[in-house]
């Protein structure tokens, strides 16, 4: 047991108890991070502020939502909109925060894969990551089933109905996962619960880990080069900071990730304040009716490039239905992020994609047929718009087929 | 001997705790089954007695619409598809569009169901005959009873029909 003296003051008799001195050490002050880094750098931090609106502001709405479906509507609508002192704001910076958080997960997600900070002891980090994404993305389809609208009502009934894809059990599965033949109360109080409590509480977890996982391989650097830490950390702690090739988490890396959590929080708050209406769709405005489909069903803009995959293919090929086809494509375009780090076969070249002769064009392409998709993702599947999605989403999956060889090639040529 | 012992007392736990998570699983499971309530809401009886020729009639069953048309005389049968009871011709088909769930409405006078979102046109039987539809509309599972219809039960003449499309 420690010797427990007299204290000096209060952090003293926390340290004696806790070792807080040395924690903060650990955490914060010898937690050491690359000098050569931008902004891009920032984003990590900039989710973690995002998340930390969703908690608050969702606990907000939590005291007025009501998860009935002959509730919901109105509690959303009228009592937190209407009747709640600044209940509207609560929202509006709920529903902007959701969809921001996921633009800043696409530029966390370009930057690591630009960067080649998914390989080479870094890929427990992606996979951490990539699990957070797909957790996120749960967390964002239950809170759009919440406000019980049109959109909302009809987005959960195609969703789940994905699930009919399953051989042979499809159809029992979608009734389980329902609770109800339809989407009904059932289905509607069971996503409230994912909602609030499994899923935030497993995002939380995930972070955790993801955290955690970053610790041993460090934070990658502009130019990936390998850094010595413990010799860095030295220089630095020994008063030679400008020659030592790193710094402290807190408080210098943290100061300049405040800078940038401000200049984006300003963004996030004209949004909240002046354009709330993108994420706001105007047919959710319009209670849910089984008896009435609306004309159009997209989802919100974060997830239309997997589903301009997932309906791209509209004809039936060799045989197999379109529906079975777009579905299969789905599932992968969903899971294929988690396995990059595999499927790139050149794992020691982690050099940023402007340096690297093949990698470069396959990222731009990436980029480019991943906001092609969105952008038709939103357009009705006719006539031209039809084809441009089908062709997108082959090149997707083509992208992903192509990835292996277009690395193996430039390994060879990186011996040479 | 003293190891052996151990084992065995350590399997013993493992094993009985893999029994109790299963079972716990299954209560799991359980509990995100349909209620009761549900499972019975979704057998409904519908009185297709009253039903003029010419006439289409929509009830709900499982949260979808149902449309029971009644064949005048003049329309073509369809013995792949029709229902019979008596001497009378139904068509039951669920009221959604097989191109992507829209509720089509029936017109009388073309004597076909026409579903307004993207022009799909189907024939007095439910055959997809203009348009995007992939298939003609479905038919729910149903059982005859006097003059009425079971939605939900599969009765001999369910079987028979989805017998002859396969």
């Amino acid at each position: 047991m420690a010797e427990i003296r007299k204290s000096e003051g209060l952090i003293d008799w926390l340290d004696q108890r806790l070792a807080v001195k040395a924690f903060m050490r650990v955490m914060m002050t010898e937690y050491w991070i690359p000098k050569n880094i931008n902004f891009l750098w920032a984003m990590g931090v900039v989710l973690v502020v995002l998340f930390g609106v969703l908690l608050v502001t969702g606990l907000l709405l939590l005291m007025y939502y009501k998860p009935d479906i002959n509730l919901a509507f109105d509690s959303v609508n009228y009592t937190i909109m209407q009747e709640v002192e600044y209940g509207w704001l609560w929202r509006h910076m709920h529903g902007v925060a959701a969809s921001a958080t996921f633009l800043i997960i696409y530029i966390h997600l370009f930057t690591g894969i630009y960067y080649g900070s998914y390989k080479k002891g870094r890929e427990m980090i992606w996979i951490t990551g990539m699990v957070l994404f797909i957790a996120f993305s749960a967390e964002a389809f239950s809170g759009y089933m919440l406000p019980w609208g049109q959109m909302s009502y009809w987005a959960a009934q195609v969703i789940t109905n994905l699930f009919s894809g399953i051989p042979v059990i499809g159809d029992d599965v979608v009734i389980w996962i329902r609770g109800d033949y339809v989407v009904a109360d059932a289905t509607l109080t069971r996503f409230f619960m994912l909602h609030v409590v499994l899923l935030p509480l497993v995002i939380i977890v995930v972070i955790a880990v993801h955290f955690y996982s970053l610790r041993f391989p460090h934070v990658n650097n502009q130019d990936s080069e390998e850094l010595n830490f413990d010799v860095e950390a030295k220089k630095f702690l020994d008063g030679r900071k400008k020659e030592s090739k790193v710094v402290p988490f807190w408080p210098v890396f943290l100061s300049k990730d405040f800078f940038v959590v401000g200049a984006f929080m300003t963004f996030f708050f004209l949004l909240c304040c002046y354009h709330f209406d993108f994420a706001m769709d105007p047919i959710n405005f319009e209670p849910a009716n089984s008896m009435k489909t609306p004309a159009h069903i997209y989802p919100e803009w974060y997830f239309l490039w997997n589903y301009e995959v997932l309906r791209g293919f509209f004809f039936d090929i060799a045989g197999i239905a379109a529906m079975d086809i777009g579905l299969i494509a789905f599932v992968i375009a969903n899971i294929v992020f988690m396995v990059l780090p595999f499927l790139d076969r050149n794992p020691m070249n982690t050099a940023p994609a402007h340096k690297r002769p093949l990698f470069k064009y396959w990222f731009w392409i990436l980029v480019v047929d991943m906001i092609v998709l969105t952008v038709y993702g939103k357009l009705p599947p006719t006539g031209v718009n039809a084809w441009v999605g089908f062709f997108a989403a082959i090149i997707f999956l083509g992208l992903f087929i192509a990835l292996p060889f277009i690395t193996k090639h430039e390994a060879k040529g990186d011996v040479q | 001997m003293a190891q052996t012992r151990r084992d065995f007392i350590g399997m013993a736990l493992g094993g009985i705790t893999a029994v109790g998570g299963v079972c716990t699983l299954g209560a799991m499971k359980k509990s995100w089954d349909p209620l009761p309530s549900v499972q019975s809401a979704g057998f409904v009886t519908v009185d297709v007695s009253t039903i003029q020729e010419g006439e289409a009639r929509s009830f709900q069953w499982r949260g979808k619409p149902i449309f029971v048309l009644r064949k005048s005389a003049d329309t073509p049968k369809n013995a792949k598809r029709d229902v019979v009871i008596g001497e009378k011709v139904f068509t039951l088909v669920i009221g959604l569009c097989t191109h992507l769930g829209c509720i089509p409405s029936y017109d009388a006078k073309q004597k076909s169901f026409i579903c307004a979102c993207h022009g799909g046109v189907f024939d007095a039987s439910g055959i997809n005959t203009f348009g995007p539809p992939p298939r003609p509309l479905d038919i729910p599972p149903f059982k005859i009873a006097g003059e009425s219809l079971v939605l939900g039960e599969e009765g001999e003449e369910y079987k028979k029909l989805t017998a002859k499309k396969a």
